[in-house]
């Protein structure tokens, strides 16, 4: 057996590539289903009941969704150009804490102003929790994997500090917990889900326009690809290294606001549920398109929600689920390697020199 | 009796859907050297890479003096006495000429140095190739590093000797020394395989002269039997005129000016010294010189894409100096730069031909949104005018594209923009006779237009045939500038290597 490259192949036959990789994945947790005394085709027509079932749970696989889409787009903007933004879960704390600042002091304001308000502060803020990284990359030419990773931290404990301390709420009987927001605050539904969804819909056209359509998005594709490139055609890569992570921070950002007014309608240390991780492999897995992104943030999200309707129908750990996300999630990785190579088999003749 | 060292029958390689290699045969005998022919792509350095345990091959069989071999990894093609010198020289820099040698090889847990040296000066002096086993890597000069290249292969008992493109990097008097070498390695009963595209040298060298073409073996034939019109017949499939028109310089007008240009590469040595030159309408301007002499480097500098440290560029009585290539096309400058790096710097590799188009064209559009139009209609007729053959404009990557059809839509890009002064680092390097022509007609389709061109190329000959004056450059300086017409290749030998200076007239 050795290993030969493979010709290119098309977009279908990638698309049935990766297909087979989810269904392979599918086949392979339903063995360990079985080991653990379940029937998995049961377990996998629940957990899409439990995902899509009624409209109650359909409204908790968006509100899964929402934040993750739109972290998703966040990253993917930074990925195009090959600066690996995997600090989006401190910027979407540092974006739900500048909105919560607002929330908490200016909850006199009239909602039209204080909702733009808290959003514009999370974007702002987000964006600058990257910029820090960002502008160090571009004056020193430091790491912002590392950077970016570490800013995470400092994001986490800053707003548990919020938490355990500073914006303890005096009522809350010695409860760790930030007071929760006025009425003003919170984000309004739309068709029974907060507004969220809109906002994802829209930025997915945005995002989509902006990358295929404007000379910024032309840029950004040209400095991911070459930077040789990108100074050959005069393109002032700092700039646009500058300029491209403020957008990419400000929208995670975005998502900390999101969640904070429209989710648990205050700030805490569980409110990014760990999506700022989970966007690197959705924003990847969708092969940086707008589109796909959606539709990927989606699947996860149904994947995750059925995963806590087994938990509780069939008393399977919620581990089970999590373990069948990471199932599908490594064969799909790793099916991007036959993408490109295959495995021929060799006519052997004896190994090495004959003697 | 003939002492056949090898015999590669019937092999076959592919890379995805690109058949490299399609059933090539090749025999070796001891004592003689053997040139592999062909163009770019042929699949030379393909069947050399299977032959040093590099690629497996698909199908076929090889024996090695008689016996059938699998040769699994450069490890076992080693112990069967094979070595190759690749073009890309893989030695470490930091170590002496004698560390490399034993690098990876000797099993022994010391280094005996002076046994070793005294090892190594026996091989040098059987072979004639002059080396200081202690001198450090980074202080030789080209030719020494790929001696030490084939002393390493010698020191580790190879009889059958693969150079890849060994001539490339050499000057004329290198070239001749090398295959002085050669010659002594052959006398050994060795077996000399050379890889090259260069044809004077195979009537050289050569004994024995393989032809590849496209991945088909064409045939073998002896160097007696045979000229430089057949080969290149068999080479190419048909004939082919090989002289370059030089079209008559026309209006000479100066338009370009490098004063005392002076750069740094990034270990702080200099990679531009004081370089002095101008440029005129309607003139080709090659420059010669062993690869990293500064080519590079000059061709940047003037783009405004090297840092420069001293001296200036003056475009028509304007300094163009610290300026990014966008603020040098806002001084209403028009200069075109074709580099040698085509996908990593020309162009976007992923992109298609119209976003390749766009590159130089979006910054020009008013407003926040492209408009793909008119590059697609400018990529249609590029397309059209240069003969690309390309399945579409606007959705098939450039990097899938052949050779010749990349640097057609760099050339026809840069071309369409209408400039004054068009620099071009190793155009035709790649490319196949054919396209190589094509990029020839092209240029001096510029100079008739009173354009100013410089050409950065590697091949003395073309360059002494299609240009009006050359710049010789050796080690960041340059060492003289000669009329291309009266050009002596001997004297620009040695002005490559830094062995004779000519006043800078001209």
């Amino acid at each position: 057996m050795r290993i030969a490259k493979r010709s290119e192949l098309t977009k279908v036959q990638i698309v049935l590539v990766r297909l087979a990789a989810v269904v392979g994945a599918l086949i392979f947790g339903g063995v360990f289903l079985i080991i653990l005394g379940e029937n998995p085709l049961t377990i996998y027509t629940s957990m899409i009941d439990g995902g899509l079932g009624s409209f109650f749970r359909f409204r908790e696989t968006v509100n899964l969704t929402i934040p993750l889409l739109i972290t998703s787009l966040g990253v993917m903007v930074a990925f195009k150009m090959r600066f690996w933004n995997i600090g989006a879960e401190g910027q979407i704390f540092m974006g739900a804490f500048a909105a919560s600042y607002f929330a908490l002091n200016f909850a006199y304001l009239p909602k039209i102003v204080l909702l733009p308000l808290m959003g514009l502060a999370a974007m702002v803020s987000g964006g600058i929790w990257l910029l820090i990284p960002a502008w160090f990359k571009a004056k020193f030419g430091t790491n912002e994997t590392l950077f970016t990773l570490m800013l995470n931290y400092i994001a986490l404990k800053w707003v548990t500090y919020l938490q355990y301390s500073l914006w303890k709420d005096p009522a809350g009987m010695g409860f760790p917990k930030i007071p929760s927001f006025e009425e003003n605050a919170l984000l309004p539904k739309i068709l029974g889900i907060h507004v969220g969804w809109v906002i994802a819909l829209l930025l997915i056209y945005l995002a989509y326009i902006y990358l295929n359509h404007t000379k910024t998005g032309y840029e950004i594709a040209v400095i991911g690809e070459s930077e040789d490139t990108a100074r050959y055609a005069g393109i002032d890569i700092k700039r646009v290294i500058l300029k491209t992570m403020f957008l990419s921070g400000g929208i995670c950002g975005l998502v900390g606001m999101i969640q904070a007014s429209g989710i648990s309608g205050t700030l805490s240390v569980d409110l990014s549920g760990g999506v700022g991780f989970t966007a690197i492999i959705t924003a990847w897995l969708s092969g940086l398109n707008p589109v796909m992104v959606g539709i990927v943030s989606f699947l996860f999200a149904m994947l995750r929600q059925g995963g806590s309707f087994i938990q509780t129908a069939y008393e399977i750990p919620a581990s089970a689920a999590e373990i069948l996300q990471a199932l599908i999630l490594f064969f799909v990785l790793a099916s991007e390697f036959f993408v490109r190579y295959k495995f021929v088999l060799s006519h052997k003749h004896g190994t090495g020199v004959k003697k | 009796m003939e002492n056949i060292l090898v015999e590669m029958n019937s092999i076959s390689k592919s890379f995805g859907s690109v058949q490299a290699l399609d059933k090539v045969e090749l025999t070796l005998v001891g004592g003689e050297v053997h040139s592999l022919l062909g163009e770019n792509g042929a699949g030379k350095s393909s069947l050399m890479n299977i032959l040093a345990g590099i690629y497996t091959p698909d199908t076929g069989n090889i024996k090695i003096r008689g016996k059938q071999v699998d040769i699994s990894s450069p490890k076992v093609a080693i112990d069967l006495g094979i070595g190759m010198i690749h073009q890309h020289f893989k030695l470490v820099e930091v170590l002496t000429a004698k560390e490399n040698i034993v690098a990876g090889y000797d099993k022994e847990f010391f280094i005996k140095g002076s046994k070793l040296s005294e090892k190594i000066k026996n091989i040098s002096l059987k072979y004639g190739l002059e080396i200081d086993p202690d001198k450090k890597i980074y202080d030789m000069s080209v030719a020494e590093k790929q001696r030490v290249e084939i002393l390493k292969v010698l020191y580790r008992g190879a009889e059958i000797l693969i150079l890849d493109e060994p001539t490339a990097v050499l000057t004329p008097q290198e070239t001749e020394k090398l295959f002085d070498i050669i010659r002594n390695m052959t006398q050994m009963g060795c077996a000399v395989v050379i890889i090259t595209h260069k044809l004077n040298e195979v009537m050289e060298i050569s004994d024995v002269v393989t032809v590849l073409r496209k991945g088909k073996y064409i045939s073998t034939v002896k160097k007696t039997e045979t000229d430089t019109n057949e080969l290149t017949k068999m080479m190419v499939g048909k004939a082919v005129d090989l002289s370059i028109e030089r079209p008559p310089v026309g209006e000479r007008k100066k338009i370009l000016e490098v004063l005392n240009l002076s750069a740094l590469k990034s270990d702080k040595t200099k990679a531009l010294d004081d370089i002095n030159f101008e440029m005129y309408t309607g003139e080709i301007l090659g420059v010669a010189g062993i690869a990293g002499s500064g080519q590079k480097e000059l061709c940047e500098a003037l783009a405004g894409l090297y840092p420069i440290t001293q001296g200036d560029v003056v475009y028509q009585g304007e300094s163009i100096l610290g300026k990014n290539p966008r603020e040098i096309i806002k001084m209403g400058i028009s200069m075109s730069f074709v580099p040698e790096d085509r996908l990593g710097m020309g162009l976007v590799a992923s992109m298609n031909i119209v976003d390749n188009i766009l590159l130089k064209e979006y910054q020009k559009q008013e407003g926040l949104i492209i408009s793909r139009r008119p590059s697609k209609e400018k990529a249609q007729i590029i397309v059209d005018k240069l003969n690309i053959s390309t399945p579409s404009t606007d959705s098939h990557p450039v990097r899938l594209l052949s050779g010749g059809n990349i640097q057609k839509v760099l050339l026809g890009r840069e071309i369409e923009s209408n400039p004054h002064v068009i620099i071009t680092a190793y155009p035709t390097r790649g490319l196949d006779i054919g396209s190589s022509y094509l990029i020839y007609d092209l240029l001096n389709e510029q100079k008739k237009q009173n354009v100013a061109l410089l050409y950065v190329g590697e091949d003395l000959d073309v360059l002494m045939e299609l240009c009006d004056r050359i710049l010789v450059m050796c080690n960041g300086k340059i060492t003289g500038i000669v009329d291309g017409q009266e050009a002596d290749r001997e004297k620009i030998g040695l002005m490559m290597s830094g062995a004779y200076k000519e006043e800078i007239g001209l």
